[in-house]
């Protein structure tokens, strides 16, 4: 067990994985000797060289595209998009070729392509650095997204990401790139389902979801709420396509109240996916309405007024409390 | 350049005042491309410094070759044609015109080259010993792919204009990232499944229109930056459905690759000897590892753009007419006659065997089986999803409750709810 921030978690684990298969490589803008602008490929151009760490073109297209073809001939690369609001010029790529490649060849081909992306706010920075397009991936079949909340799951996630036959985006939140918390590098973590959701804290009264960059407010929220003495259970999804939907309606069968939570505008977003899914399933264990917690419709505002629009911890106790008045 | 290289007259007649004119003279430079040409549409071989060379290595056998493919696959596109006014086909995008840019270049790749098609290379899919019938799945509606691209190494067709592109280059970066790792592993003293000799290139087809999309710099971009074995093949046949080349580029698309840092050539895309002749030259030199390389196949498309597309609408028929003159299978059956390289016996055969094409893929067209939709559900993803196997346990309930409707009557809920699983 060792302690580090989910930078270098992740940096471990692309450390590991370039290191356990020759096929892997890591492309993106500035990866190399600058490791990247948040630093989470430092040193590996070192280790690995230039062949397995590419500094690219400046050209998110080419990226994706090119690793779609590296991906075709037998490669596993790890594409790294420098910010959430610059994957657009790649979007193409990634929405109508590598989601649909395995199905069109009728399952013949598969393009195993990774591709990070730094997301979501609360760095206080300019326009196209803080946003949390997560929603407009999850909606196209033959993607998958994941987002790590902590440094243990960074670090087991990417690895597990990099095996995974299917094409998989990892959100990675980057206003926790310097949370710090305990990695179990022994952990039998590769074969564990990178796309289970997981019950962070146990409670009777309400349900809180939430994913990324968002788990330490709801926990903290929890936390707050128990000084009330309300039992709240926090659920970090990880993933978000798939959506481990037998534990969040386990949970609110027992809770009978669900709160999800996500900096991503409520819109439209993932938190109407899971309240609609779960009035499915568990409509007759539900004591309030599915409460979502969330962005507002607008572009992401200026970092001056980003904490009136980030949801923090009173908003999820507001939100907390609706549900608890039913 | 002798005086094969032709001039083009694509930039001549542009609707351009003076004043425009004069300045892009000025900044361009002339505007025209030489344009390489062995065999004149009288069907008369000339020569070329670099690529008579090329042509030489042609026998009798392989110029027949050339010609059985083209009449072929121009039997193929008059079949799929009237599939498609049968109402057997959704769509059909026919290659008439095409012939020579197609088969010149597909018969110059090697079966380890890795072919990234558009859509309407039909006969490029010929040359790879793709099943034609199997060709027709996606405009017939029942797959979005159709055969195995991994049987013949030629890629599936991509609608979306332009991504396939970078893709080709990325499938070049991993056959030289398998060289190295080859290399290394020999090195080391062992052996493995790495792909060794003979060496591999990727050549990616797209059109004029396609030439303006960004993929197409990106990947342009990307293949000069790393030096990737891939030949870019730009069929230019003059119109992307109704725009004529003129508005997606002032200057011969071929000069763009001076600017990547790579060769462009532009050739006579009627000329099936001079096509073979430049992309066997092309391939050879990005299997060495020297460069990539565009080519510019300066053709024209006769028909329409596909069959949804009325051409009247937008050019004339003189235009037609012009480029009917040059067709690339008359002027090598000229040739083929005229050194005695094949007879009237011969072309009777090409007929025959086209017509027997033809019947097989009518045939077969009709007997293209409908897929199950589960097969979609099974295909989405290589690993097992919830969401997927949620989603077709709904539907297998669904399906059958209609099943059963004549007997106990359906239930075809989505039967999870709590009331139900309590
Ligand atoms: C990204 C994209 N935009 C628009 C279209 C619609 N479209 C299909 S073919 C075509 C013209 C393409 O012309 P060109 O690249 O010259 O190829 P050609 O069909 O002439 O061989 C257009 C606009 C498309 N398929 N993809």
């Amino acid at each position: 067990m060792t302690t580090m921030t989910i930078a270098k978690a992740i940096n471990e684990g692309l450390r590991a994985t370039l290191a356990n298969n020759p096929r892997t490589l890591l492309m993106g803008e500035d990866i190399g000797p600058l490791g990247g602008v948040y630093r989470v490929t430092d040193g590996l151009i070192r280790e690995f060289g230039a062949d397995r760490v590419v500094d690219t073109p400046l050209a998110e297209s080419g990226i994706i595209g090119t690793a779609i073809g590296l991906a075709l001939s037998g490669y596993r690369p790890v594409c790294e998009i420098q910010f959430d609001g610059f994957v657009f010029p790649g979007f193409n790529q990634i929405t109508t070729q590598l989601a649909k490649m395995h199905s069109r060849s009728n399952g013949n081909l598969t393009v195993p392509v990774v591709i990070r992306i730094p997301y979501g706010g609360g760095i206080g920075s300019i326009e196209h650095h803080s946003e949390s397009p997560e929603a407009l991936f999850a909606h196209t079949a033959g993607l998958r997204i994941i987002t790590p909340s902590n440094p243990h799951d960074a670090y087991w996630m990417i690895q597990q990401a990099v095996d995974c036959l299917d094409p998989v985006i990892v959100f990675e939140p980057k206003r926790r790139y310097w949370l710090k918390g305990d990695v179990d590098t022994d952990a039998p973590g590769r074969s564990a389902d990178p796309f289970a959701a997981h019950v962070l804290r146990a409670g009777t009264e309400a349900t809180v979801v939430a994913y990324g960059p968002l788990v330490p407010v709801a926990l903290a929220a929890a936390n707050a709420a128990a000084e009330d003495g309300h039992s709240i259970e926090v659920i970090d999804l990880r993933s978000i396509s798939p959506i481990d939907f037998d534990t969040v309606t386990d949970s609110v069968r027992k809770t009978g109240r669900l709160i999800v939570a996500h900096e991503a505008p409520t819109f439209g977003g993932i938190g109407g996916e899971i309240a609609a899914r779960v009035s499915e399933r568990a409509f007759h264990s539900l004591e309030a309405p599915v409460i979502r917690v969330g962005g507002f419709h607008m572009p992401y505002p200026v970092a001056k007024v980003e904490e009136d629009y980030l949801p923090d911890i009173d908003r999820i106790l507001e939100a907390l409390e609706r549900a608890l008045s039913y | 350049m002798g005086a094969t290289h032709l001039p083009s007259t694509e930039f001549d007649g542009l609707d351009v005042d003076d004043q425009l004119e004069a300045q892009a003279e000025a900044v361009l430079g002339a505007p025209d491309a030489p344009m390489v040409q062995l065999l004149s549409p009288e069907g008369t071989l000339g020569t070329d410094p670099v690529f008579s060379e090329y042509a030489a290595r042609l026998d009798a056998a392989k110029l027949r070759g050339f010609y059985a493919d083209m009449a072929k696959i121009r039997r193929f596109d008059v079949e799929a044609t009237a599939l498609q006014r049968q109402g057997q086909l959704a769509l059909w995008v026919p290659l008439t015109g095409q012939e020579a840019a197609q088969i010149g270049s597909g018969r110059a790749s090697q079966p380890q080259d890795y072919i990234f098609p558009t859509y309407r290379e039909h006969g490029v899919a010929l040359t790879r010993k793709v099943d034609l019938a199997e060709l027709l799945r996606q405009f017939r509606g029942v797959s979005n792919g159709g055969w195995n691209p991994k049987d013949t190494n030629f890629h599936l067709y991509t609608l979306v204009l332009a991504a396939q592109t970078p893709h080709a280059v990325g499938y070049a970066m991993g056959i030289q990232r398998d060289q190295k790792l080859a290399a290394a592993r020999a090195a080391a003293g062992g052996t493995g499944p790495e792909r060794q000799a003979p060496k591999a290139a990727v050549m990616v087809y797209f059109g004029d229109g396609a030439s303006s999309e960004g993929d197409v710099h990106e990947s342009m971009v990307f293949a000069s930056s790393y030096n990737a074995p891939v030949v870019f093949f730009c069929q230019n046949n003059h119109w992307a459905i109704s725009v004529p080349t003129a508005v997606q580029t002032r200057i011969p698309l071929s000069n763009r690759a001076k600017g990547y840092g790579f060769p462009g050539i532009r050739v006579d895309g009627n000329d099936v000897i001079a096509v073979h002749a430049v992309t066997e030259w092309a391939l050879e030199r990005a299997r060495e590892g020297k460069s990539p390389v565009l080519i510019e196949a300066f053709t024209y498309r006769v028909g329409a753009h596909t069959t949804a597309d009325d051409p009247t609408k937008y050019r004339g028929s003189e235009e037609e007419a012009q480029w009917r003159a040059k067709d690339p299978l008359e002027r090598l059956e000229k040739y083929l006659r005229a050194e005695g390289f094949a007879d009237d016996a011969f072309f009777e055969q090409v007929r025959a065997d086209g017509d027997e094409l033809a019947a097989y893929v009518r045939k077969t067209t009709h007997d293209l089986e409908t897929p199950d939709i589960r097969t979609a559900f099974a295909n989405t993803y290589a690993e097992a999803h919830p969401l997927i196997a949620e989603e077709l346990a709904w539907f297998e309930d669904y399906s059958a409750g209609f099943a059963d409707e004549a007997g106990a009557g359906g239930s075809g809920n989505q039967a999870d709810t709590d009331g139900a699983a309590s």
